[in-house]
């Protein structure tokens, strides 16, 4: 069947909202793992391993959910979310080891901790998101 | 690279959306190749190169 233009959107509007579910999914059970042990379920170890492998789960979901998402753009789109994932395992990689190097230094009066890398990655391929896509318009 | 996409999508009256619908891509994507920003793939040239029953070279001019 041949595709048209109404097909590619609705294929790509798919499979946005498909990898927004598999994300919200995946946030929702990290959260489960970060307090349920606290909050929900006193320490249950079991309980603790089966949220983990929940999250595991979902995690290995986004994956497939992003990479399908990836493949439903067209070509600039691509280029530009490539140009945003270029930057960000680039800032992620140097910034990510400078900040290691200042806390096993002892440099900053704190542990390093990886979220703060996640949120780093999260905000840099963002802001390059949006500046491809302005560049491009 | 320089294109002649413009005035080959004005002499066929196309919007830059139908002419995206027609290559099954963003009209995005269209409006970046028409500004000289961003060159296409060599499938995407061939169907430029089809619908405006165009050579590649006729459409696009190399600036070197």
């Amino acid at each position: 069947m041949k595709k048209t233009k109404e097909n590619c959107v609705s294929n790509t509007r798919k499979t946005t909202l498909n990898l927004s579910y598999w994300s919200g999914a995946w946030v929702l059970t990290m959260a489960l793992v970060a307090f349920g042990p606290k909050f929900l379920w006193e320490e249950n170890a079991t309980l603790t391993i089966i949220a983990i492998l929940v999250n595991l789960g979902f995690g290995i979901g986004l994956i497939f959910a992003n990479k399908k998402h990836l493949n439903s753009l067209d070509e600039l789109q691509r280029k530009i979310q490539l140009e945003a994932m270029a930057l960000t395992l680039g800032v992620a990689v140097i910034f990510g080891l400078t900040y290691s190097n200042l806390d096993v230094t002892n440099l900053i009066g704190y542990d390093a901790e990886i979220s703060h890398l996640v949120i780093l990655i999260g905000v840099t391929y963002l802001a390059g998101s949006v500046i491809g896509t302005l560049r491009y318009r | 690279m320089k294109n002649k996409i413009k005035i080959l999508r004005a002499e066929k009256e196309l919007t830059q959306g139908q002419l995206a619908e027609k290559l099954e891509v963003s009209r995005q994507t269209i409006n970046a190749i028409e500004k000289g920003k961003f060159d296409p793939s060599l499938p995407l040239a061939f169907k430029l190169s089809k619908l405006f029953e165009r050579t590649i070279e006729e459409i696009f001019q190399n600036e070197i």
